[in-house]
């Protein structure tokens, strides 16, 4: 038992790898469980929560299997962000799963395993875990983005998703051989002090090795220019899944990159800090630029995702603490306004089919007032617009960049979030000052819980009450990582 | 020593001369054929490295499993490969091209670091096999890694085969209606009593046995 006991800082990981496999045995043993396959989604969520709690428990800075293993207050925050994101999002595919069976039982099964991958991801403390986790995590949404496979668009996104992927997984790959190569071991903390040695910045091995890593990474977060897979699969996946991709994943890639810049790469900031820089540019850019001539709503939430993760990116590209806590805080509050948003989305139903067109949410004010309402809130919230919780996560990372003196990045970050707002609030205008198309299907219970906690912590960030203890945590997680 | 050089290049002449006919083999059998050959030499590379257990896996792995279901699909497929090869030879100078890059970032990426260090390489390639502790085989050491060192590994690489597994099955599997299923239990359970069937029969008479009513 005391050699068990060793491995307790694991259980988060093993409490969503058993259930998964429990829940998979339910539903392949017990043919009517799949009947029911809310059930299974509720148990799913069940274990998300309790690997939570699990979470919760732990304390301090661990390292489990050779350093292979990292747990730490970083890792905990955003693996509560993570797993809060999959149930949210689990929460929304309740009506596709069990009303009209559009999705098989494996769909909850493939996200817990997929949760799985994103802890191993956010723990990640040497390359093959790495590369493990993101692979887990991977695979799992590959499978999902197809999983509607009597639809051509949900295959096809399917298809796309794993083709590019798996370029993106050579490339991360390569540059993970090429940093071996360099430091001659596989863990972050080897490779960081190799590369802390004097004249490592001008070693073409490990500037090529970074390059390729977070080229793959980048195209995890949909980082521009490595984000073409992003709109076509977000438009072509079934909606809950969307919502799914847009939350959970984007916050474990996430937080592997903050790891791997600020802690294995912490020598050589400048090479690094320039690559983030563009990234986040050319991100914040496309994002609010190609958006604007968007007709389909999942499209618009695609480019909305990407011109967020270049916002995220401003305050990595600080690199300072305050940067880290801003990108923690931007993950958090984005992730709420996301699932919110597509609350709103999965609830536009008219006879039973899923309506995504822009133009269908003309005069919602009239027709349902409370959606349209917490629809304007996420927008608004999205935009940047102040007192809503979107305006105080563009604050905090724009205010790490100017801190750490990249005045130009903030300067082209507000421009870009000023052009964003464009297309935000025209939703806005529709709803709220259009003529009236036919009313939606009623909102479904569960729907109109995410829509509303969403819309009520988006709201209520202004008070010091909801907000300092959150603020407080991203900051004692970013300064684990210094 | 001779004689090892002498296997190495041998192994190593036929792997790139094999892969290189997989390539410009016209007939797709051929090609796997050829692919077959090549990993049969790679494995010789692995034993002459003192790496046997490598060697025994790529054959079982690749040539018993992987080759052999790339002869399978070509044989069953009706691609059209003529077609397919006259897109590789317009698209042959974009690709000769980006493979000259990736060729030249390898070279500077590597090359002089190979020239600076070559004498190093060499003093370590001499100290290594003097190891000295309790001998193991290939096969025990490698064990020994997997289940202590990288188990967290191991077991990770076991989640995302398991997930490969459900997405396969998720993404193929259709559940047809009245298709005739072998039930082992049933055959099991059958007995003489009702599998035979004695009939009196008069003389002139003519009766359908039971058994071929399903036609």
């Amino acid at each position: 038992m005391s050699a068990l006991a060793v491995y307790a800082p694991l259980l988060p990981e093993l409490i969503l790898a058993l259930g998964a496999m429990a829940l998979l045995m339910l539903g392949v043993f017990r043919p009517e469980a799949q009947e029911e396959a809310g059930r299974i989604m509720w148990l799913a969520v069940a274990v998300l929560l309790a690997s939570g709690f699990a979470v919760l428990q732990g304390a301090g800075k661990q390292q489990l299997f050779d350093g292979a293993f990292v747990i730490d207050s970083f890792g905990r925050f955003m693996k509560i962000v993570v797993l809060v994101a999959a149930a949210g999002a689990l929460v929304l595919s309740f009506d596709e799963m069990s009303e009209r069976k559009a999705l098989k039982f494996e769909y909850p099964v493939l996200v817990l395993l997929a949760a799985t991958g994103m802890m191993m991801m956010v723990s990640a403390n040497n390359l093959i875990s790495l590369y493990l986790g993101l692979e887990l995590q991977s695979l799992a949404l590959y499978v999902v983005a197809a999983i509607r496979r009597d639809s051509t668009r949900s295959s096809e996104a399917g298809l796309k998703y794993f083709v590019l992927g798996a370029l993106s997984s050579g490339m991360l790959l390569y540059g993970a051989s090429l940093l071996y190569g360099f430091a001659g071991a596989t863990s972050f903390e080897a490779i960081a002090a190799a590369a802390r040695s004097p004249g490592a910045g001008q070693d073409l091995l490990l500037v090529f090795g970074l390059v390729f890593l977070l080229v793959g990474i980048a195209f995890k977060i949909s980082a521009v220019p490595f984000h073409m897979w992003t709109p076509d699969v977000y438009e072509g996946a079934p909606t809950p899944v969307t919502a799914f991709f847009a939350s959970a994943p984007k916050v474990a890639a996430m937080a592997l990159f903050i790891r791997i810049v600020i802690s294995m790469f912490a020598g050589v900031q400048p090479q690094w800090q320039q690559i983030v820089v563009f990234l986040a540019i050319a991100s914040m850019l496309l994002g609010a630029f190609a958006a604007i001539r968007q007709t389909n709503i999942k499209r618009l939430m695609a480019y909305s995702s990407i011109a967020n993760m270049g916002y995220a990116l401003v305050g990595l590209a600080a690199g300072t603490v305050e940067g880290v806590q801003g990108v923690l805080l931007y993950m958090a509050i984005y992730v709420v306004m996301t699932l919110g948003a597509f609350a709103v989305i999965l609830a536009m139903r008219r006879d039973g089919t899923a309506i995504e067109d822009i133009s269908e949410l003309a005069g919602l004010s009239k027709t349902n007032l409370p959606m349209a309402f917490a629809m304007a809130m996420f927008m608004f919230s999205l935009a940047g617009i102040p007192p809503l919780a979107g305006f105080f996560a563009k604050l905090y990372v724009f205010m790490a960049a100017i801190k750490a003196e990249l005045y130009t990045l903030a300067v082209i970050g507000v421009l870009a979030s000023v052009v964003g707002a464009y297309y935000y609030l025209r939703i806005v205008k529709l709803m709220f000052f259009d003529e009236a198309g036919q009313p939606f299907e009623p909102t479904l219970p569960k729907e109109r819980a995410v829509q509303w906690v969403a819309m009520v912590l988006v709201i209520a960030f202004v008070l010091p009450i909801i907000s300092a203890p959150l603020v407080e945590a991203a900051a004692a997680a970013a300064r684990t990582l210094f | 020593m001779a004689l090892t050089a002498l296997f190495f290049y041998l192994f190593a002449g036929v792997t790139v001369m094999s892969g290189l006919l997989v390539i410009v083999a016209r007939n797709p059998v051929h090609a796997v054929l050829w692919l077959i050959l090549a990993f049969f030499n790679a494995a010789g590379l692995f034993v002459l490295l003192g790496a046997e257990f490598l060697a025994m896996i790529l054959v079982v792995v690749y040539v018993g499993a992987v080759a052999v279901l790339f002869l399978f699909v070509v044989m069953m497929l009706d691609v059209d490969f003529a077609s397919l090869r006259a897109g590789f030879i317009r698209h042959a100078s974009i690709g000769a091209f980006v493979g000259l890059v990736l060729l030249v970032e390898l070279i500077m990426v590597v090359g002089f670091r190979v020239v600076g260090k070559a004498s190093d390489v060499v003093a370590g390639a001499a100290k290594a096999p003097a190891s000295t502790g309790p001998v193991l085989t290939n096969t025990e050491a490698l064990g020994r890694l997997l289940y202590t060192q990288y188990v967290y590994f191991f077991q990770a690489a076991g989640l995302i085969l398991l997930v490969a597994m459900i997405g396969a099955i998720v993404l193929t599997l259709r559940h047809k209606e009245g298709i005739r299923r072998q039930s082992i239990a049933a055959q099991n359970a059958r007995t003489p009593a009702a599998a035979i069937e004695v009939v009196k029969l008069a003389p002139g008479q003519v009766i359908v046995p039971s058994g071929e009513r399903r036609g």
